[in-house]
């Protein structure tokens, strides 16, 4: 049943990203161009976001444990250190390039564009190296 | 600064719906979505691995319903430069993971819980985003 709400909570997710347009890189390229031709929309896909589940968030953990598993399970992490900093930056460039970011970039592996594909490999890759040289937060 | 192709609509409601996403893993599986973090765990860690293929096999299903159900079809404009894509996708995916989340993880899941180390990482992003577009365009 919990797999099914993975499942479940995947195409939800992506179905929100292309009714938002998060999905089109060059919308989320115009949200950054803040000092040219900017579109706001982004912060405002944040904002929904963050409306719904901000303070369901803080009523549901309240919760012994959730509804199909053992127990609540996320990163309580707290440092603020070199890495995050290096880490978000990188990102950061990366998203100004392409206008992909993880999410948007899987849900478009739908429209089986070569583009978004070679950005997916080419993130996975990122993803290992980071493991293979364990330099992961 | 001119504001162009503004949806304000559109884009509360797609982030509404991307809420309830992360209301529904939290409630039923007790995780909160961060996608870097759910792909990188697929590809390397046994634990969830199944959950995790399940999310991002989801991610690609959704815009494939939207299009059975609502017969429009969904248009993108991406950068046709290879060599490109290759180094933005590089970037992504070791930050990502060097900081501990994405756009989701950090800029959602993060700052909802009002994480401080998200917020840091999301203004970060944010302000990087932006003077590497500004470089890009204007240079």
């Amino acid at each position: 049943m919990n797999k099914l709400i993975s499942l479940l909570a995947g195409i939800i997710f992506g179905t929100g990203l292309v009714i938002s347009e998060m999905i089109n890189p060059e919308k989320v390229l115009s949200f950054l161009d803040v000092f040219g031709n900017w579109d706001p929309s982004l912060a405002f896909v944040m904002i929904g976001a963050l409306i719904i589940s901000s303070p369901l968030f803080h009523l549901i953990k309240n919760n012994k444990k959730p509804l199909l598993a053992d127990s609540f399970n996320y990163s309580k992490n707290k440092d603020i250190n070199k890495r995050l900093i290096i880490g978000a930056a990188l990102f950061g460039a990366g998203w100004g390039l392409g206008g992909l970011c993880p999410g948007p970039a899987i849900s478009s592996i739908a429209l089986l564009n070569i583009n978004s594909i070679t950005f997916v490999v080419a993130m996975f890759v990122g993803f290992y190296l980071v493991k293979f040289f364990k330099l992961s937060s | 600064m001119n504001i162009v192709n503004f949806t304000p609509i559109t884009a509360t409601f797609g982030g509404m719906i991307i809420g309830l996403a992360v209301v529904i893993f939290f409630l039923f599986n007790g995780r909160l979505v961060g996608i870097s973090g759910i792909a990188a765990n697929a590809l390397s860690e046994k634990n969830n691995r199944f959950d995790n293929l399940l999310f991002l096999i989801g991610l690609v299903i959704g815009p494939i319903l939207y299009t059975v159900f609502t017969n429009k079809q969904i248009n993108i404009t991406i950068s046709n430069s290879l060599i490109l894509l290759i180094c933005a996708g590089l970037l992504v995916g070791m930050g990502t993971r060097v900081s501990g989340g994405c756009t989701s993880g950090h800029g959602i899941s993060g700052i909802g819980r009002f994480s401080l180390r998200s917020i840091i990482a999301t203004i970060t992003f944010m302000i990087v985003g932006i003077l590497t577009v500004l470089i890009k365009n204007y240079i």
